[in-house]
């Protein structure tokens, strides 16, 4: 597990979730056990169908637990209510993977940003402070507030609407923050650009960054720990270093040998 | 705002549709004006008449005329005695009775009159000529006759006390009168129908009634559809459950089954317009039901929503601004679309005589009803029945064409 | 130094827009493919990549057309070709071509050996059904590819089957180019392992004699080809061998390209990750000078005032930047400390 061994965040044992019933039924996420650390940055590695959306839906109290308990800072998570819920998700916050879809089509850039410092209690504030702390968090992404006024998020290109949503995350300052795959739709050059400001987000603001992925290179690059999930279950986890210099699971070593390389010969034989 | 109406306007197909409906309202409301009166006020003697403009001929007489000696008067009046099919028959006569007309030119009036004048006697009969035939062709001798006669015709009176005629007045035929010094002109431009009654006051009135029945009917069907497609799509679950089970009875047994059983059980004399716009708008909510639950069903796990619930929006805030705007489209569109099937529905309903009530009100399917069931389709009479179904076809025609002008409108994605 | 089988000279093709503008998506290309040897194309989106490779193949569907340049095959120009002596003469049989996602472009009601049939029918109409599936037969089993897979129906295969597929049914004639437009970005990591190993293979036993191969994953590029070309903006802004590109990038698209590149290895610590702000220009209306000079760390007043050209460094080396080669060697040499 992570060597540093900070206050818990989030945790589960056992968590399973199951689809359907009887003979049909589908076990999505079979049993999992985790720790997550707080300012931990922890990827979950997985190739499509391996159970990480299902697990990061659970994660985010979007969808119920079958089986197993999942602990938020220590304490048995419940989420029983509709106010519970919404207190629950003070907490945490997510980024998805297609950022076309991630946004409501009708509503301009700054009612999305307001709407963030809204929801934090913010909406007594002076426009001035509003203005400056909207400001604020689009310099954080590297996008200039000014020019994004009036304008809609879909005219935007898709590496600058994932910067918008990190904007977001920046307003709304949860403990947690899951992103399921941020960056597969983005072009292999600007992804680098979002993964450091997921990186200085966690490291300015202490949060804990749950990244979800099925790029090896990516977890290795911006990752503490790595949790290695094949068809539901977690089949190697450790940290970045040892999971991915030293796997010791089988499934693990397929993924990594699978991925092109450039500083080692990449073996075409074992496939 | 302002944007959106601009958008709107910009699109040619809706332009056209608004401007043939709104001509049907404007129409609507400013007919009633021009020409004031009970739309089923019966003028006429209880046949149809066709359209013209109807003067008084009781009253012309009266009036002071003019003299004007027009060069083509004798030639319009010959003419107007003798029709095409008067010609085609005169001959058929001739032929008949073995009178020569080799060179005889039908058009030429004097010709024929002077043939005619000289053979014709109501004793001799053709062989095969019919009674009625006969009687026809002594009806067109008077005529004739008539026509070239006296120079002035003699108006009598009958004297009050002793009962005897006694000349009053006499008419030149170079009298003209001047129709506006008439007092008692009429102009039916749609004539009257099998009432009596002004077909074009009863159209305008028929088309507000029917417009209104459809905009109740549409907005009662839209929003029951709306709000059940609302509730089964998002909440899931039982609500959904209990929503498709109505929905299901409704969509087995067919509307217009329903519409006829309801309409009959109310009975004709609690029947308003008013009723019948209910008992539409309550049973064909269906399939706006099933298309918003079934596209609310596919928005509510798109991103946006998710991320909605997560910034913790509550549940009458998340509908409002995540699903409604991206079905709103859709939404205005089926409503167009039930408001044209509610006017139709309703036509279908007075066809089969459980429309609204016949004694009050005129709607466009009445018209249709009462010219089937008197033949005006057999008799010749298209204005009781064809204006009706062009502005029918115009209503739903109109609404179709800005439904289908409506799309880039609502949907930011598609502006340039 | 092999014999030449695909030269380009000076391609340049456009978009007409439907306000009737021009946008050159394809700006004075050239390049040149060996025998035996493939060409990796590299960029990012809306570069120009895709229009390169349906340029290349003379098939020109408006709002694509063909404005000037020569692309010589086999000795033959085959630019201004008309379309059906293309689709005749050159596709299929000369140069074959992937489309991105070229897996969905399976009709689902039919069985795979109907396309091969299809594809030889069209060409050499006398051959039987006996023959076809013999020969498919073969061909599939040379590739890897499991011989049942030709009597069953698209839906029934996996994504990096149906690709692998559709790759071994655009190669049954043996083409002597292959331009594979993205064939693995849908597909998970075993099965684009799994494609890449193919196309080596066809190059290996000569299926084919020269591949083009477009991505903007870079790692790939690596692994499969010998050369790498960078384009920007519808211009080649460097080319050189596959190990030249990524480890010594001289132009400064290229570096931060290269830059860009994150692999599971420890070498990827060491490596300076870089990021290029801003996006590529509207093609409507290319700046004046290098198009990159918006973005361009290094950018002197000079880049914006004329047209770069593209300056060759020795052993097919080429960069088109307006610094020369030890300007920019030293300017990254600063950067390190």
């Amino acid at each position: 597990m992570s060597e540093s061994k900070g206050p818990l965040c989030l945790s589960g044992k056992g968590v399973t979730k199951t689809f359907g019933v009887g003979l049909k039924a589908v076990t999505a996420v079979d049993g999992v056990d985790f720790e997550f650390r707080r300012g931990e940055l922890v990827s979950i590695v997985g190739e499509s169908g391996s159970g990480k959306t299902t697990l990061a839906k659970m994660l985010l109290g979007l969808i119920s637990v079958s089986k197993g308990e999942i602990f938020f800072q220590g304490q048995p998570r419940d989420i029983s209510t509709a106010r519970k819920k919404r207190e629950y998700w003070k907490g945490i916050q997510a980024i998805f993977q297609d950022p076309f879809s991630s946004f409501n089509v009708f509503n301009k850039i700054d009612t999305v940003l307001l709407d963030c410092i809204n929801m934090r209690g913010g909406r007594r504030l002076p426009r001035q402070k509003k203005y400056q702390m909207m400001e604020e968090a689009c310099s954080f992404v590297n996008l200039k507030f000014a020019e994004l006024t009036n304008k809609y998020p879909f005219e935007l290109s898709g590496g600058q609407m994932q910067r918008l949503m990190i904007a977001r995350i920046f307003l709304l300052k949860p403990k947690i923050l899951l992103a399921d795959e941020p960056t597969s739709m983005i072009d292999a050059c600007s992804r680098a650009t979002i993964l450091d400001m997921l990186l200085n987000l966690r490291n300015e603001t202490g949060m804990t960054i749950i990244f979800i992925t099925h790029d090896i290179g990516l977890a290795y690059y911006i990752s503490d720990s790595v949790y290695i999930m094949e068809h539901g279950k977690f089949v190697e986890s450790g940290t970045a270093d040892q999971v991915i210099l030293h796997p010791k699971a089988e499934y693990t070593r397929r993924l990594i040998s699978d991925v092109p390389k450039i500083f080692e010969p990449w073996d075409l034989t074992t496939v | 705002m302002k944007n959106t109406i601009r958008q709107v306007f910009h699109s040619s197909k809706f332009l056209v549709g608004f401007v043939i409906f709104a001509f049907l309202l404007l129409m609507m409301l400013i007919y009633p004006l021009i020409n004031p009166g009970d739309p089923l006020q019966m003028i006429g003697l209880g046949t149809f008449a066709r359209p013209g403009t109807y003067v008084s001929v009781y009253d012309s007489v009266g009036t002071k005329p003019s003299t004007f000696n027009l060069p083509d008067a004798d030639a319009n009046r010959l003419a107007k005695i003798l029709t095409a099919e008067d010609r085609v028959n005169m001959v058929n006569w001739f032929t008949a009775a073995g009178v020569d007309i080799t060179g005889l030119d039908t058009q030429d009036t004097p010709a024929m009159l002077k043939l005619w004048k000289a053979n014709y006697s109501s004793t001799v009969r053709p062989k095969g000529m019919t009674k009625a035939m006969r009687n026809y062709y002594e009806r067109l001798n008077n005529a004739i006759l008539s026509a070239n006669s006296a120079s002035k015709l003699t108006v009598s009176e009958p004297n009050a006390d002793t009962g005897a005629l006694e000349e009053k007045s006499e008419i030149a035929k170079s009298d003209y009168v001047n129709v506006s010094d008439v007092s008692n002109v009429k102009v039916l431009p749609l004539g009257t129908d099998n009432f009596g009654r002004d077909t074009l006051k009863e159209l305008v009135s028929a088309c507000g009634t029917s417009i209104r029945i459809g905009l109740i009917a549409g907005a009662i069907a839209t929003l029951i559809g709306l709000l059940l497609g609302l509730l089964a799509g998002y909440l899931g679950g039982l609500v959904d459950d209990i929503v498709m089970f109505f929905t299901n009875i409704f969509t087995v047994i067919p509307s217009f089954v329903l519409l006829i059983l309801i309409s009959y059980s109310i009975g004709q004399e609690q029947r308003g317009a008013g009723t019948v716009a209910l008992v539409i708008g309550f049973t064909s909510w269906v399939w706006t039901a099933r298309s918003v639950r079934s596209q609310v069903m596919s928005l509510r796990n798109r991103d946006h929503v998710n991320l909605s619930k997560l910034s913790g929006h509550r549940l009458f805030r998340i509908i409002t601004t995540d699903i409604l705007p991206y079905i709103a489209s859709y939404v205005v569109m089926a409503f167009i679309l039930q408001i044209s099937s509610a006017i139709l529905a309703e036509a279908q309903l007075s066809l089969l005589g459980l429309g609204p009530k016949t004694t009050e009100i005129p709607t466009l399917g009445l018209m249709m009803n009462w010219a089937m069931l008197y033949s005006a389709h057999l008799n010749g009479s298209w204005w009781a029945y064809f204006p009706v179904i062009l502005t029918i076809a115009l209503i739903s025609f109109s609404l179709n064409l800005m439904n289908t002008g409506l799309d880039q409108v609502f949907n930011p994605t598609l502006r340039d | 130094m092999g014999k030449t089988i695909l030269e380009v000279k000076d391609l340049t093709t456009k978009y007409i827009t439907r306000f009737h503008e021009d946008v050159y998506a394809v700006d004075h290309v050239s390049l040149k493919i060996e025998e035996g040897k493939s060409l990796g194309i590299a960029g990012e989106s809306g570069c120009g990549k895709s229009t390169l490779a349906l340029s290349l193949m003379g098939y020109y569907f408006p709002p694509l057309y063909y404005t000037s340049g020569e692309i010589i095959l086999g000795g033959r120009n085959i630019s201004g070709m008309d379309p059906d002596d293309v689709r005749k003469n050159v596709l299929g049989t000369e140069i074959a071509y992937i489309p991105q996602a070229a897996m969905n472009a399976l009709n689902p009601t039919r069985r795979i050996i109907r396309f091969i049939e299809d594809v030889i029918r069209a060409h050499d109409p006398k051959m039987g059904r006996k023959e076809i599936f013999e020969m498919a037969r073969d061909r599939f089993h040379e590739l890897g590819l499991p011989p049942e897979v030709l009597d069953r129906h698209p839906v029934e295969l996996s994504g990096g089957m149906k690709q692998r597929t559709v790759i071994a049914i655009s190669t049954i004639l043996k083409p002597k180019v292959l331009i594979a437009d993205e064939p693995s970005s849908a597909l998970d990591v075993t099965s684009q392992k799994m494609v890449i190993k193919m196309l080596k293979n066809l190059m290996e036993k000569e299926y084919i004699k020269g591949m083009i191969f477009i991505t903007h994953e870079l790692p790939l590029l690596y692994n499969v080809t010998d050369d790498i070309m960078v384009m920007y903006a519808g211009q080649i802004v460097e080319n050189g061998t596959a190990k030249q590109m990524v480890f010594d990038p001289l132009h400064p698209y290229s570096k931060g390209l290269m830059g860009s590149i994150i692999v599971p290895e420890e070498g990827v610590r060491g490596h300076e990750l870089t990021a290029i702000p801003g996006t590529p220009p509207n093609l409507k209306n290319p700046p004046a000078g290098c198009r990159f000079a918006d973005r361009c760390k290094y950018v002197v007043p000079a880049c914006r005032v004329h047209e770069i050209p593209m300056l060759c460094l020795g052993g097919d080396r080429c960069c088109r930047c307006g610094h020369s080669e030890s300007t920019l060697r030293e300017a990254y040499a600063h950067e390190r400390k």
